[in-house]
């Protein structure tokens, strides 16, 4: 009576991405079977983590962020150097969080070389995501289009109401979009067609789902994941079959309980390792709901969520 | 699993008698089919049917109870692969492991630990909920003592670890009262192993090389009238348990395999010596079909991001996750302080109260009930409009708590201002940000005067 192992029969398949400068293609993407079941599909391209580089000095973080990047905070060129020297970054992420109107609201010419300065830098797929301020980014990110042509950038959050700005300057420009809506896999679907229909290839655009840190509403995020990729997978939606990235340091390592110190909340253990788990179970969870691309912050939470990716890959 | 009205009323008298409230018997089974009425209100089914009506409607995921009283945790019950097709419902149990090699301080600081590792959160106490005791000298007398001292200490559950049925016997003679769960019936023990389940009540896990293995020991136990088991499948590397896990909860739902229908064990102490590691292989079982995930060690730093992890993936997706209304004090406000308002959606608070907090300004959030709707859907909806967010205001005894008379709303809801004031009288309505994630650089220019 040997048990037969129920396998569920899959229509559709995540398209393949090529990111990077062409002397240095990452690709993501091309599951055929939900996250790492790998006894009924593929998975031919791992998911990959993104480091966080900022583009000013951040103010407010948690000590334990900040420990292995004192040196670089200031330059975010060098902070991205570091990444991938130290660390291994596979990938940098540029949180153009200072162009924020209502942070330091620097301009699109500082940010366009800020970003100029990083790419140069690395060899890696460089992420380059606004302040999340519809204005902002569509004046931002249009500009870095323009003036880093050829870098092949992954540029977000390209929302619905800077979509058509913004993705007709990555046709123009050649980049890659990450097409961003808030936690609603019907939005997420509807923004796809969107960027479709006005010419954006296909191999052109990531889905970001909006993710949120653990305690915080993940499950919202994690089941608009999981539900997106059994569409995709299942159910033949071709608009969705499109690689997640998530872009999830900056809301993890935001909440209080990432904050505070031993002497504040002694119930809560070592901060830094408290940090470290609540950043890499954020991380791994989304993994298991369909994450192609992590953007991460603290490089403990990165070799323990890069570990996990290869023992769930078998290798 | 649940049996189609014609397939139940095959199973009925057929005689129309009409005593069960409805007309007909097909219309009775229709009714069973569709879960509103009891079988019990026939009062002419026959015992065979009975029992072939109880069999379908058992739950393909057996419900396992583990100890007494008000910690008893139960494990299982589970109805799908994906918690957004309904919900998961019970769990997954926390156990931290000592054993009779440890010393007694590694023992104490475990124990204390369990004690005072409680965190508070949206009204639900997160904690531990298993001691997993553990026999590696093989000494029964050692093992005793330390079941003992363990029973003595906690209320929560017990695992008892051994494979040896004389080591066992003497720590169920010091905690079979409390229910533990007997770890590990295996092709080798399994008879008395089964004795030792059924003399005391308890429910006993089955640890096999692989599932066809604890298919056949599952098998060969209900069948001897155990059916509290719960699944060890032998998997210690992270892809093999992953699979395995994956292939248990299908096998026991889109197949009904009986022989897999029960609750899992996963031992991430078994898988890594990193203690960090570890942890987050216990918040893959989390989310990933773990009934039980037992760990060497719970630090503040593992327990409550794992335990978050835990509310978070067991949370009910079909209730609307809403925050209580009234008026919430973050960072200590005074009369002075900013008053902002929001909706009840869980979400919206979270992120709300979290920006304010990052602000470091201190103020009153005052939370309308919106039926969990965020507030663009509320707004729309009707349900954060002029007079209800008024009307709410007042209601919550802020207009009494500060000196100043403003009040922020969402910028999203800019168009309830003028109907807001109306409602208020003298008050100001002030218009925030749209995004959350301004409110700190809002707050922070915020002047009461």
């Amino acid at each position: 009576m040997a048990f037969e192992i129920p396998k569920i029969l899959y229509n559709g398949a995540i398209k393949e991405n090529p990111l990077g400068k062409e002397s240095n293609r990452i690709t993501v993407g091309g599951e055929t079977c939900y996250p790492f079941h790998l006894f009924e599909g593929n998975m031919p391209h791992p998911p990959k983590i993104a480091m966080e580089v900022y583009d000013a000095t951040p103010e407010d973080w948690a000590q334990a962020a900040l420990d292995p990047f004192t040196d670089v905070v200031h330059d975010p060129a060098a902070w991205a150097q570091k990444c991938v020297a130290s660390y291994g970054a596979e990938m940098i992420a540029l949180q153009l969080a200072s162009t924020d109107p209502n942070a330091q609201n620097t301009t699109a010419e500082q940010a366009v070389e800020t970003t100029k300065k990083v790419a140069a830098a690395i060899e890696v797929p460089l992420i380059v995501w606004g302040c999340c301020n519809v204005e902002k980014d569509t004046e931002v990110l249009k500009r870095i289009a323009e003036e880093c042509t050829g870098e092949n950038l992954i540029l977000g959050p390209v929302e619905e109401d800077t979509h058509k700005a913004l993705g007709a300057a990555a046709i123009a420009y050649q980049h890659t979009i990450a097409a961003s809506t808030p936690i609603d896999i019907n939005l997420a679907k509807q923004l796809n067609i969107l960027l479709g229909n006005l010419g954006v290839p296909d191999e052109r655009i990531l889905v970001d789902p909006t993710v949120t840190g653990l305690g915080y509403g993940l499950e919202y995020c994690y089941s608009v994941m999981e539900r997106d990729r059994m569409a995709a997978l299942t159910q033949e939606d071709e608009r969705l079959q499109f690689p997640i990235v998530c872009n999830l340091a900056k809301d993890v390592w935001k909440v209080k309980e990432a904050k505070l110190s031993d002497e504040d909340a002694p119930l809560l253990g070592d901060p830094t390792k408290r940090g470290v788990l609540l950043e890499a179970m954020t991380a791994l969870l989304f993994l298991l709901a369909g994450g192609d691309i992590l953007i991460m912050r603290h490089p403990d939470a990165i070799q323990l969520v890069r570990g996990f990716i290869n023992d769930l890959m078998g290798s | 699993m649940a049996l189609t009205g014609i397939q139940i009323y095959k199973l009925l008298p057929k005689t129309n008698c009409g005593e069960c409230g409805v007309p007909t018997c097909l219309a009775f089974a229709m009714s069973l089919a569709a879960a509103k009425a009891e079988l019990a209100a026939c009062p002419y089914v026959s015992e065979e049917a009975k029992a072939e009506l109880a069999d379908a409607s058992a739950p393909p995921i057996r419900v396992v109870e583990i100890g007494t009283g008000e910690r008893k945790l139960k494990i299982g019950g589970e109805t799908v692969l994906f918690r957004h097709e309904k919900t998961f419902i019970n769990p997954t149990g926390i156990a931290v492991l000592v054993t009779d090699e440890m010393s007694d301080e590694d023992v104490a600081g475990r124990l204390e630990r369990f004690k005072t590792l409680e965190y508070e959160r949206v009204g639900l106490t997160l904690r531990a909920d298993l001691f997993a005791v553990k026999s590696l000298s093989g000494d029964a007398g050692k093992f005793e003592a330390l079941v003992t001292k363990v029973k003595s200490q906690t209320d929560g559950g017990i695992i008892l670890m051994t494979e040896d049925p004389g080591v066992m016997e003497a720590g169920l003679k010091a905690c079979a009262d409390r229910k533990p769960l007997i770890f590990a019936a295996t092709k080798e023990n399994a008879e008395p192993m089964a004795a030792l389940a059924k003399e005391h009540g308890c429910p006993l896990a089955v640890k096999g090389d692989g599932l066809d293995e604890v298919s056949e020991l599952t098998t060969k136990l209900t069948e001897g009238g155990l059916n509290d088991l719960v699944i060890d499948s032998g998997a210690r590397t992270i892809r093999k348990a992953f699979e395995d896990q994956v292939f248990i909860r299908r096998g026991a739902l889109l197949k009904k395999y009986k022989p897999l229908g029960f609750p899992t064990i996963a031992l991430p102490c078994e898988m890594t010596d990193d203690f960090m590691q570890e942890t987050l292989i216990a918040s893959m079982f989390v989310a990933k079909y773990g009934g039980i995930v037992v760990l060497s060690d719970i630090q503040g730093h593992s327990l409550f991001p794992l335990l978050l992890a835990r509310m978070n993936v067991y949370t009910d997706p079909q209730r609307p996750m809403a925050t209580s209304p009234g008026i919430y004090e973050i960072g200590g406000p005074n009369e002075d302080s900013p008053v902002l308002v929001t909706s009840n959606f869980s979400l919206t608070y979270f992120i709300v109260s979290g920006e304010i907090e990052a602000s470091r300004v201190p103020a009153w959030l005052i939370i309308v009930d919106t039926e969990g709707l965020s507030v663009l859907t509320a707004w729309a909806a009707g349900k954060f409009v002029g007079d209800v967010v008024g009307i709410s205001l007042k209601k919550s005894g802020i207009l009494d708590k500060v000196r100043h008379k403003k009040v922020v709303i969402p910028g999203y809801a800019a168009a309830i201002s003028g109907d807001l004031e109306e409602e208020l009288g003298d008050w100001e309505v002030l218009v925030g940000p749209r995004e959350s994630a301004h409110i700190p650089a809002y707050l922070k220019e915020w002047k009461v005067g």
